[in-house]
């Protein structure tokens, strides 16, 4: 279950970013723009390895996640390239997005 | 898979519907070709994203190449391309001896001056696929005889 779900841009801005409602929502601001850099440096160490280890999903970037999401994620955003509304680059707005990420954010009772 | 003649036909008549909404001055045919790469632009940015869904992380720019040569161009074409060419330093020379979007045009040198209005989607098409997998690139293409033609890809290091 998600705290926090960010959809980054390749210029390094968020096209889409939502967090469950808490006091603290600007440190999970934080820590996505963080763990971007963990990103950063997984890719240049794979490049390196020749191509072991291709998969999209970088592996577990802190031991808590969950690679079923990221999939379901990554479907959604695809559906959302696609639809001729959407203009890449822009902020994500689409309803089912919404309604596929609400899906895997922690419910608060 | 589907067959190749709904997109083909639709090509020609997209083409047809720019061309005519144009006046028909000369300059007005360079804007009709813009248009025509920007359409393609935007299509190859969501057909990449469908197709590389589920494929492994590329290694590095032939990598891309490679792809576009073979599983792009077979979802959009029926075919791979023909010859892939390269300097190592950042531009690709795409070769394809039946081109899809042509074949029914001519089988030599007659219509050659209206090759580049068929030719702008596809190039708009291979730039929006790279584009979002991050290689900036301009895409070119020449006709010397029909149905033959050459995509040439020149990559923008940042």
């Amino acid at each position: 279950m998600a705290v926090c779900i960010a959809v980054i841009a390749k210029e390094n801005y968020p096209l889409y970013i939502r967090s469950v409602a808490t006091q603290n929502e600007l440190k999970f601001h934080y820590t996505v723009h963080t763990s971007l850099d963990v990103v950063e440096e997984k890719i240049s160490s794979v490049g390196k390895a020749l191509g072991d280890q291709r998969e999209l999903y970088l592996g577990l970037l802190y031991p808590t996640e969950d690679y079923k999401m990221f999939r379901k994620l990554h479907n959604s955003f695809t559906d959302v390239m696609c639809n001729p509304f959407y203009n890449p680059g822009d902020p994500i707005q689409s309803k089912a997005f919404n309604g596929v990420v609400s899906g895997m954010m922690v419910q608060t009772g | 898979m589907a067959h190749e003649a709904p997109f083909q036909l639709l090509h020609s008549e997209l083409i047809h519907y720019i061309c005519k909404t144009a006046d028909g001055a000369d300059s007005e045919n360079g804007r009709s070709v813009t248009k025509l790469e920007n359409m393609g632009f935007r299509v190859g940015q969501g057909l990449i994203e469908r197709l590389t869904k589920d494929t492994a992380r590329f290694k590095d720019e032939l990598d891309v190449m490679k792809f576009i040569c073979k599983d792009f161009w077979t979802c959009v074409f029926k075919k791979q391309i023909d010859n892939l060419r390269t300097n190592h330093q950042g531009i690709y020379v795409l070769q394809d001896n039946k081109f899809l979007l042509l074949s029914h045009m001519s089988a030599g040198k007659q219509y050659l001056e209206h090759a580049p209005k068929y030719l702008a989607f596809t190039c708009g098409l291979v730039r929006g696929a790279l584009s979002n997998m991050g290689v900036k690139s301009i895409v070119t293409a020449e006709v010397s005889v029909m149905p033959a033609c050459k995509f040439q890809v020149m990559i923008q290091k940042l």
